[in-house]
């Protein structure tokens, strides 16, 4: 048990990835590196197919990196870990299970008894009581993702990470939910990574938002977030904001690709279409 | 530790990927579109329709003199049934025996290897052609064979129906154990899921659709299996009394016969479509 070297609950050193596809080697990462402290909200915006899903899968320990590292509380993060929640694209929920049998699934792959009070609390938080025995089809989007998010808080994890969790869902569910974590998160400071191509969407949320630049992926510049919480909607019709996220657009739009930076050969796989990381 | 499925896989879930490929036959929607009777009306629609077909083939043979060797009316068809029961019964059992006991032989092997199979994709380029070669191969065409080395008894029948239900049950199991949808197994192994609980709590409930379907055509074909291997040689089961009815000219009981293999494979189709919608409903 090493003692966390620095400050941060959540890092990524050098991440690099490539991809093995039939059209040769496809570099989805490149060196990229982050930090997140305690209880921070982090987006992560850029481009589809830029390599945040990557990024996000080998911090859950889904995938290994072709080099780099990832560690959590100063220890590297090789495999799944029960301290990170992962919430997936589309709500991922199983489709044959009831509402609560899809929440209670994380206890049953650890072979645990599953916390019932912390999970009712949970499922009447995000305003699901009565849904328990519903099945996910007979759910709306938004009802799934809420679903969704209990089951990656059921089990308490100190990180979550979520990939365009409300990417699927339209523009007022979207806002609903966008609320709905502000609060689960000031409720519980858990540590959340938050992968989104909206940049309202990141600006609204985080603390801080980094930028990736496109295929390969690499952050291209970080933003701090510097409005107060609570936010509520009427924030994103301000100003400040309205300027925040026009120039976080001009960056991602603007921003040279690393390969080129770096000055060192370009590194950069046919961009084909299909093979976007990102759906 | 990283999953092998998802070791290097790039995380796309795209919707085709995720095994919404429809199989024609054997698809599901076979079981979504079955029988859902509404109301009382639609009931006695139903059975006016039945009356006046049964009625009207017993009408029309009876005043046409149809002779009873052609075809019997459906009265004199079902008075067989039961006054000769005690003929065909027994037969019933011996047919059900063979059926059972060759299907469940066939079905655990088929659906064992189906599961083996599909983890292993350059084994099963391997077998594939042979497995193919197995479901296209009319397997009656076997029982002479298999009479010669096994006799007159149950052996060559049991086999037959193992050998014409395994492949059918395999090859449905194994469509539907292809169907990987990497969000699921994500999502499983970002609870630290281990491979064999991937397997059972994700892959297997993904391929139950197709598992039924697959046990239901390999039961059927089984059924037609053991009933034709039975009119190929030996001396007893529903086949054989076919066999012998029409050779005696007992057109009757031939159809009775006829009547009880229709029964036979409506359960068989009525139990898949029940299992179907108890442990598949979620798929349509």
């Amino acid at each position: 048990m090493n003692k966390p070297s620095g400050t941060a609950k959540l890092s990524v050193k050098d991440a690099t990835k490539f991809y093995d596809t039939n059209s040769g080697p496809l570099h989805a990462l490149d060196k990229t590196s982050l930090e997140i402290a305690d209880g921070e909200f982090a987006c992560v915006v850029g481009p589809s197919g830029c390599g945040k899903t990557t990024l996000l899968w080998s911090v859950a320990g889904l995938h290994s990196l072709t080099s780099g590292e990832v560690s959590l509380d100063g220890e590297a993060v090789t495999g799944p870990h029960p301290q990170i929640g992962m919430v997936f694209q589309e709500a991922n929920l199983l489709p044959w299970r009831s509402l609560i049998k899809n929440i209670e699934f994380p206890f049953e792959i650890k072979r645990e008894n599953p916390d019932r009070v912390h999970i009712n609390k949970l499922i009447d938080r995000v305003g699901l009581g009565g849904f328990e025995n519903k099945y996910p089809r007979e759910l709306s989007g938004g009802m799934q993702q809420r679903a969704a998010i209990v089951r990656a808080l059921s089990f308490n994890p100190s990180v979550l990470l979520m990939d365009e969790p409300f990417g699927a869902l339209d523009a007022f569910t979207r806002d609903e939910m966008n609320l709905l974590v502000e609060e689960i998160w000031l409720e519980t400071r858990k540590t959340i990574l938050f992968i989104t191509h909206n940049i309202t969407e990141a600006v609204f949320l985080s603390d801080r938002v980094f930028v990736m630049s496109s295929r390969p992926g690499r952050i291209a510049k970080v933003f701090d977030i510097p409005f107060s919480r609570p936010r509520t909607l009427d924030l994103l019709a301000t100003k400040e904001v309205f300027d925040l996220v026009n120039e976080i657009k001009a960056e991602i739009e603007h921003s040279p690709s690393p390969s080129q930076n770096a000055g060192g050969k370009p590194a950069r796989a046919p961009l084909n279409e299909e093979a976007g990381a990102d759906g | 530790m990283v999953d092998k499925h998802l070791g290097d896989k790039i995380p796309e879930f795209s919707k085709n990927e995720a095994g919404n490929q429809s199989v024609g036959l054997t698809n599901l929607s076979a079981f979504a579109s079955g029988p859902g009777i509404r109301s009382i009306g639609e009931v006695l629609a139903i059975i006016s329709v039945a009356v006046i077909i049964i009625g009207g083939a017993e009408f029309a043979i009876r005043t046409m003199e149809i002779p009873q060797y052609v075809m019997p009316p459906p009265s004199a068809i079902v008075t067989a049934l039961f006054t000769d029961f005690e003929f065909i019964g027994p037969h019933l059992g011996y047919t059900l025996v063979e059926l059972f006991a060759g299907y469940f032989v066939g079905a655990s092997i088929g659906l064992v290897l189906a599961a083996v199979i599909t983890q292993f994709p350059f084994a099963e380029k391997i077998v594939a052609p042979y497995i193919l070669m197995l479901v296209t191969t009319p397997m009656l065409a076997l029982v002479p064979l298999l009479i010669l080395r096994f006799g007159f008894g149950y052996e060559p029948r049991i086999i037959a129906v193992a050998l014409a239900s395994g492949p059918m049950v395999m090859i449905n199991a194994a469509t539907g154990f292809r169907r990987v949808d990497l969000a699921k197994i994500a999502l499983a192994r970002s609870f630290g899921a281990s491979t064999f609980q991937i397997f059972l709590k994700i892959r297997v409930p993904m391929a139950l659709p197709m598992i039924i379907v697959g046990l239901m055509i390999g039961a059927i074909f089984g059924l037609l299996t053991a009933v034709g291997a039975e009119m190929v040689g030996g001396g007893f089961g529903l086949g054989n009394r076919l066999t012998t009815f029409s050779a005696t000219l007992q057109m009757p009981q031939f159809f009775a016969v006829i009547l009880i293999l229709s029964i036979l494979g409506i359960l068989i189709y009525v139990f898949f479509f029940l299992v179907g919608k108890k442990w598949a409903s979620w798929e349509s």
